[in-house]
């Protein structure tokens, strides 16, 4: 019958308990679900940015904290360089670092297994964040629901499968711990929290630039709390030490410096902390003054606010245009406006990352939380605090930054968790109570149809009217409030005709009683019991396929480490191991201080793999070096020559998969190679490289395109492999055959001719006789003929 | 002055020189220098003479093995107890590994031969151009006797690539040097030399009038009669593509772990050592015409690993290397590993390989000592090393080690796994190894089977502090100032919470007091005993001023606290619904006993209590969700 209410402190020791247990778990799994890709694969990093993470905590190991602040790496950007430690952002590598004190403890640890392990280790940790942050907006179990949720959302698993030791794998954990902690100050208006917010946010900024997102997000959350009407002390606790503490800790940051005052994307911050206090005075002054007073005070005050209120927004404004950066960086303004980076800046434009994304992407990144975040924000409204307007804000942001770069919906992943989470459990709530309070009903309604003892009929009548009046005063509140339960009470009564005419009298004229009294008590919102069954059971399967999805997306499409191919075929599976035997081949085979010549997007795995220095890489600071190398890409094999051999340039790699059908090659990229190269270097003209605007390597293409060097370094002797010289990538034939590299000269190509490697040739020799030798002996017997007949160098 | 045995050798060997000069016009090295300086000082040596010696040297692979069969005759007046072998320094300084077997008799009814010790000595009065090796004779020959012996010699790096540059697609030709004359302190009367080669194909060998090529072996000889120190070099230029695995480096660790398990790690750096590539490399031309397009390069190594190897990894500092393959049977494992790269001269690769094996196979107890059994050399076949390394387990004592061999001994301590004092580290160095290395070697050590659970120990030991302290924390107050008004404020919230909950211990009670009394009136339908029920009705009664007594004082406490501000409408509305619940029960309970002492019929007591029934259950209602929130609102 009614539930031993004793039962209540025991039960909630117990929930705590059971949910304590439930966050081990969601760790468990948010760390295990990462592991696909060393259980595919191995324990490698993956990708391309990875790597310099890796290499840099290998530095800062070695060397320590000192030494990387200093570091000033030759071995990149040859010959210009780069200062690693005033361009990183230190929070992963720092984080990574902290395992000296396991190897203090004796503990052997290698740098690779640490960096491979820290992104599932933080997934679990952002699991835990999101617990804590949702259960600040709507209590435990929505907090349990959406840490579960965050746990294996595929998007954050693309960012942080084991391996993945990326920026973004601790920023995530930090955004959303920052968040928590101003959710918490926000709630309980202490000020131990609001520091903690602030070295949280601190944390923020030395892992990742998006933490401008935060500097942001939270001044427009603030401002909302104010034109609404709710701005309390606790808002101000909540913000003002945040921006005070936050930009000075965010300005000892190397990589920010100065930036976290002078640039226009913390303005917003400053802004708000004005408008703050201003409202803080006026409640203030409110609050001292007579009514009639505050009038007159408002009158005054509001005519000379404008005027300051407009000298401070020119003074703003002249700031913006003043700023180093003419107002917002580029990746900044590329979030604003959503086509800028194609307008005016290839190499932002040129990673795929940056282009906005699609509708299947959706639904491959967060899945069904698509359809449960619309009820997650209506479950926000009801009611509407300050917490969960904020989650609503974060969520309406971060859709809109996600629509402009892919790269953003780790962004957006949090915030549909938490809505997700908070629709989920407000459904299953809603749902298990209505059927908790139908189910004692059914149970005595069942035994009671076969007792006919009329002794017995009068506890047992009692019994059922106590349960039908329990029914039917909660469906009070339900015809209140619309009547979609009607039909179901009809049907309970009909169910219940047998009872006697009196009975129901009496109990219409307790309901009545029940509609006049005050409603004091909580509110039950009971739905029918099969309603509710199916609901929940439908609940359950969406979940199960948002997990089978997970799974799936985390064991097939995100833990390819993409250094390491696989394919199955009939015969097995088969690796392509190509990229390493390539680097393993640089790292021995070649002089320590060779420079390799790659596209950039090899250039951190060059320099951490193959320990060469490399002309460009992923750091893509300085758009003038990679047009050079995009400029020499695209070169005939003369001017390319003589580009390279001035950068000191002894080798260059080329990425090839015609011959295996490896889409993500050279070739694929060559367009943004003479893009950025014609952007610098005005000779370079992507039209001659397109036959009637279509990019083509067959028999059509143009003449530029057939002579220039990716096209000869890709296809090299590539007819002699099949016969026909067939590309399995562009599914075509290629325009040019036979030809012969008179600059360059093949230094290695790997098994699946995956990287080509080619070796300058010297410069023309002061002593012919001698060069002569030198290269009819470096030629294998049938090569010589053709060497003699053409030779370049006269 | 010279003794006509010196001058005779002085003259053969300014003959075979200009013979050599005629014939490797060009060639990049030098005949060995002129044994002029031999000056015999010691007769007793030359009591000796070799009778007959045969020498076979075998150039299939990158090692060169010269095995020797001699026939030493004593023809002197004294027993003679030692045996000496000399090899020009040159050659001596590639040494690997000399073995020498001794069998005593002739002919079929050879004993076992006997492996005896060989020692590198320096005689006085040798040149200093050669080095000498003694074998000790385990017992003297005596005069006018003649014994057997073999001997092996291993050399490395003895074969010079010439040319010393190739290109992918050429053959690698070899350049070997040697005498045609077995070079001995003693007279030799009848030799002969047999040269094996990988195949038929060579580009030029000295000639002698008695030298035969047939099919890939080069015979000279036989030679008769030559006097002590006779030389007479020889140089041979043929083609060999055997794999030149040269292993530059090769640091093999072995961690015991009594736990049962001893990992083996091994880190080579490779390096091909023959002829060097120039040239770029084609890989159409090496994938299409492998045999001629890249017969001097390798690509794939084998490594015979004890039986019961497992946990078998590969792999270099940029991650797995997945060209490899694993047979297994129970005797061996062979390893196939293949470098990310076709090794081609002078290329060079660095790779790691591991595996773990049973204990129980390499460890064993003698006196009370632990002895670890096991072979020092290299797994991979026909490859050379140079240090090793046995990590004992932490609190290992009296650690020794004996090799067959000799090699650098040093000390070290290594920290691992949550070591205090780290373990002994046994580092035994040598450089040249061969696979004639491959022999047991042994290390003894005491080590207590209770230091197996230091670090379980030490780690449970650990988490229950750990626990201890957070219990600790748990319970103490950690409050700076005692009388500050939020730590008041804090512990009157506490005393509020308890108190709380105490009270709604005793609505509890109350309402299985009211179930109680629920049930006994639902008895009294069924059998009709009236007196169980005022019984009942009784203790009833007696509980409900009990509970009533006990709640008192909480409730002043309550309503005193200005923590509770918040909670006390609804403790009051609480006590107030659950009296008139109280009243209501009673009054329904006489009524029915009262309708039972009347003997009334079902239909009418339900009548008459129907609408207290209505109430009570209201209430009942009203109180349960009372108590909810309370619940909910004190956590």
């Amino acid at each position: 019958m009614a539930e031993p209410a004793g039962g209540g402190a025991l039960r909630n020791a117990f929930g705590g308990v059971l949910s304590i247990f439930i966050l081990i778990l969601i760790g468990v799994l948010a760390f295990s679900i990462r592991l696909f890709s060393v259980i595919k694969y191995e324990s490698v990093i993956h990708e391309f940015d990875p790597y310099f993470n890796y290499r840099v905590t290998q530095f800062l190991t070695k060397n320590g904290i000192y030494d990387f602040w200093n570091w000033f790496d030759d071995r990149t950007w040859y010959p210009l360089g780069r200062v690693i430690g005033g361009t990183v952002y230190p929070g992963l590598t720092l984080t990574a670092g902290t395992m000296w004190i396991l190897n203090s403890l004796n503990i052997p640890l290698s740098v690779e297994t640490v960096c491979v392990f820290t992104a599932p280790i933080f997934s679990a940790n952002a699991s835990w964040a999101t617990y804590l942050l949702t259960k600040e907006v709507k209590g435990a179990g929505a907090g349990l629901t959406a840490a579960a949720l965050l746990a294996m959302v595929p998007s954050y698993i693309s960012r942080s499968v084991a391996g993945s030791y990326d920026n973004e794998a601790v920023a995530i954990f930090a955004l959303i711990f920052t968040f928590y902690l101003y959710i918490k100050t926000l709630n309980t208006g202490s000020l131990f929290y609001a520091t903690l917010n602030a070295i949280a946010y601190f944390y923020m900024v030395c892992s990742w630039g998006g933490y401008t997102f935060i500097i942001n997000l939270i001044p427009m959350h603030v401002l909302l709390c104010i034109v609404t009407g709710r701005y309390s002390s606790r808002l101000y606790i909540a913000y003002a030490p945040l921006v005070v503490l936050g930009t000075l800790l965010a300005a000892l940051v190397p990589v920010v410096g100065f930036n976290a005052v002078v640039t226009s994307e913390h303005f917003a911050s400053f802004l708000v902390f004005i408008i703050l206090h201003v409202v803080a005075l006026v409640y203030y002054i409110k609050r001292i003054l007579s009514p009639a007073m505050f009038k007159v005070a408002v009158t005054l005050v509001v005519t000379i606010g404008m005027a300051v209120c407009c000298a401070v927004i020119a003074i703003l404004i002249a700031l913006v245009a003043s700023s180093p950066t003419k107002g917002w960086s580029g990746r900044s303004l590329s979030l604003l406006d959503p086509t800028y980076a194609s307008k005016y800046i290839p190499i932002i434009a040129s990673v795929s990352e940056h282009q906005p994304p699609t509708w299947p992407s959706y639904f491959m990144d967060i899945n069904v939380l698509a359809f449960l975040v619309p009820a997650g924000i209506i479950a926000c409204f009801l009611p509407l605090s300050d917490a969960s307007s904020f989650v609503v804000l974060y969520l309406v942001t971060s859709v809109y930054f996600s629509g402009v770069m892919v790269r953003l919906m780790l962004v957006l992943a949090p915030a549909a968790c938490i809505t997700s989470g908070i629709a989920l459990s407000e459904a299953f709530d809603v749902f298990t109570r209505s059927i908790k309070f139908q189910l004692p009903n059914l149970f005595s309604n069942s035994p009671s149809a076969g007792d006919n003892s009329s002794e017995s009929s009068v506890s047992q009548d009692v019994v059922k009217n106590d349960n039908h009046r329990q029914v039917e005063k909660s469906e009070t509140v339900p015809k209140v409030k619309g009547d979609n339960s009607r039909p179901t009470e009809k049907s309970e009564a009909v169910m219940k005709g047998k009872q006697s005419k009196k009975n129901r009298k009496k109990e219409k004229d307790l309901e009545e009683e029940d509609i006049l009294k005050p409603k004091k008590e909580r509110r039950l919102l009971v739905l029918p019991l099969e309603a509710s069954a199916v609901a929940i059971l439908l609940l359950i399967v969406l979940g199960g396929f948002y997990v089978v999805h997970c799974v799936w997306a985390a064991a097939e499409a995100y833990s390819a480490p993409s250094i390491v191919l696989t394919s199955h075929s009939h015969d097995g599976l088969h690796v392509f191991d190509d990229f390493r035997e390539a680097y393993a081949w640089l790292r021995h085979n070649t002089d320590e201080d060779d420079k390799v010549a790659s596209w950039w997007d090899y250039g951190y795995q060059t320099s951490a793999m193959a320990n060469r220095t490399v002309i460009v890489d992923n750091n893509t600071w300085n758009n003038t070096h990679i047009a050079t190398v995009g400029t020499a890409m695209s070169s005939p094999e003369k001017a390319a020559w003589e580009i390279f051999n001035s950068l000191d340039v002894k080798y260059v790699l080329v990425v090839f998969g015609g011959l295996v059908g490896y889409p993500s090659d050279d070739i694929n990229k060559f367009l943004w190679m003479v893009r950025i190269g014609g952007g610098v270097f005005p000779h370079i003209k992507e039209p001659d490289y397109l036959r009637d605007g279509q990019y083509r390597i067959d028999a059509q293409a143009t003449p530029t395109m057939l002579n220039c060097l990716m096209y000869k370094l890709s296809y090299y002797r590539f007819i002699e492999a099949d016969g026909s010289g067939f590309d399995k990538v562009r599914r075509t034939e290629i325009g040019k055959k036979h030809f012969k590299l008179t600059h360059f000269e093949e230094a290695f190509t790997t098994h699946h001719w995956m990287v080509r490697i080619y070796k300058l040739k010297p410069p023309k020799n002061r002593i012919k006789g001698k060069w002569k030798k030198s290269k009819s002996s470096s030629k294998s017997s049938s090569k010589r003929n053709g060497a003699t007949r053409k030779n370049p160098w006269q | 002055s010279l003794t006509p045995r010196g001058r005779v050798l002085g003259a053969q060997s300014s003959r075979a020189i200009r013979d050599d000069d005629d014939d490797d016009d060009g060639f990049p090295i030098r005949p060995p220098p002129l044994l002029r300086l031999l000056l015999l000082s010691s007769s007793a040596r030359s009591d000796l003479v070799i009778s007959r010696v045969d020498r076979q040297i075998d150039l299939t692979s990158h090692i060169v093995r010269v095995l020797s069969s001699l026939k030493i005759e004593n023809a002197g007046p004294d027993a003679v107890s030692e045996v000496l072998f000399a090899f020009p320094n040159m050659q001596a300084k590639n040494l690997a590994a000399i073995k020498t077997f001794y069998s005593e008799g002739k002919g079929k009814g050879k004993s076992p031969s006997i492996a005896l010790p060989t020692v590198i000595v320096q005689p006085e009065g040798m040149p200093p151009e050669l080095t000498f090796y003694s074998v000790a004779l385990p017992k003297s020959l005596e005069k006018g006797k003649t014994l057997n012996m073999d001997m092996l010699a291993v050399f490395t790096h003895s074969l010079t690539p010439f040319p010393e540059e190739i290109t992918q697609a050429d053959a690698q030709l070899l350049v070997y040097q040697d005498s045609a004359y077995y070079l001995s302190p003693y007279a030799v009367k009848v030799q002969s030399l047999g040269i094996r080669l990988p195949n038929g194909r060579v580009e030029s060998y000295t000639k002698y009038p008695n030298t035969k090529l047939v099919d890939s072996e080069l015979k000279y000889g036989p030679f008769e009669s030559l006097p002590p120190f006779s030389y007479s070099p020889i140089i041979v230029h043929f083609e060999n593509n055997h794999p030149f695995a040269v292993v530059q480096e090769l640091t093999r660790e072995i961690e015991i772990s009594h736990w049962g398990n001893a990992q083996i790690t091994e880190h080579y750096t490779i390096v091909h050592g023959g002829a060097r590539t120039k040239g770029g490399f084609s890989r159409i031309d090496y994938q299409m015409r492998t045999n001629i397009r890249g017969t001097s390069s390798f690509s794939l190594l084998t490594a015979l690993l004890p039986p019961r190897a497992h946990s078998i990894y590969y792999r270099d500092e940029i991650g797995n290397i997945s060209t490899s393959t694993l047979w297994a049977d129970s005797r061996k494992t062979q390893f196939g590993i293949q470098p990310r790269f076709p090794i081609f001269g002078g290329w060079r690769t660095t790779f790691t390989i591991g595996y773990s094996l049973p204990l129980q196979d390499f460890l064993f107890e003698s006196d009370g000592k632990r002895v670890l059994n096991i072979t020092y050399g290299c797994p991979l076949q026909e490859a050379v090393v140079d240090k090793l390394i046995v990590v004992l387990p932490e609190g290992s004592k009296d650690i020794s080690a004996s090799a067959p061999f000799h090699t650098k001994q040093s000390e070290e301590v290594k920290y691992s796994h949550l070591d205090i004092v780290g373990r002994p580290v046994v580092v035994l160095e040598k450089t040249n190894v061969v696979p004639e290395h491959n022999l047991y070697f042994q290390v003894f050590y005491r080590f207590s089977n209770l230091s197996l659970l230091r670090e379980p120990l030490m780690l449970a030991t650990g988490f229950f502090l750990l626990f201890v302290a957070c219990i600790v924390y748990m319970h103490t107050d950690m409050a700076i100032s005692k009388t500050s008004a939020s730590y008041l404020a804090k512990l009157q919230w506490d005393e509020v919470q308890a108190t709380v909950q105490r009270v709604q211990n005793i609505f509890d009670q109350y309402l299985k007091v009211h179930d109680k009394l629920e049930s006994s009136l639902r008895d009294l339908s069924r059998t009709g005993d009236v007196q169980s029920c005022k019984a009942a009705r009784k203790a009833a009664d007696t509980q409900f001023k009990e509970l009533a007594k006990e709640l008192k004082p909480m409730l002043t406490f309550l309503q005193s606290s200005p923590q509770a501000s918040q909670i006390w409408p609804k403790i009051e509305e609480l006590v107030a619904k659950e009296r008139e619940m109280q009243e209501k029960l009673m009054q329904k309970h006489s009524t029915v006993v009262e309708c039972f002492e009347k003997k009334l019929g079902g239909r009418e007591v339900e009548n008459r209590v129907a609408s207290l029934q209505q109430k009570l259950a209201a209430l009942r209602q009203e109180v349960d969700n009372l108590l909810e929130i309370n619940s909910t609102t004190t956590l």
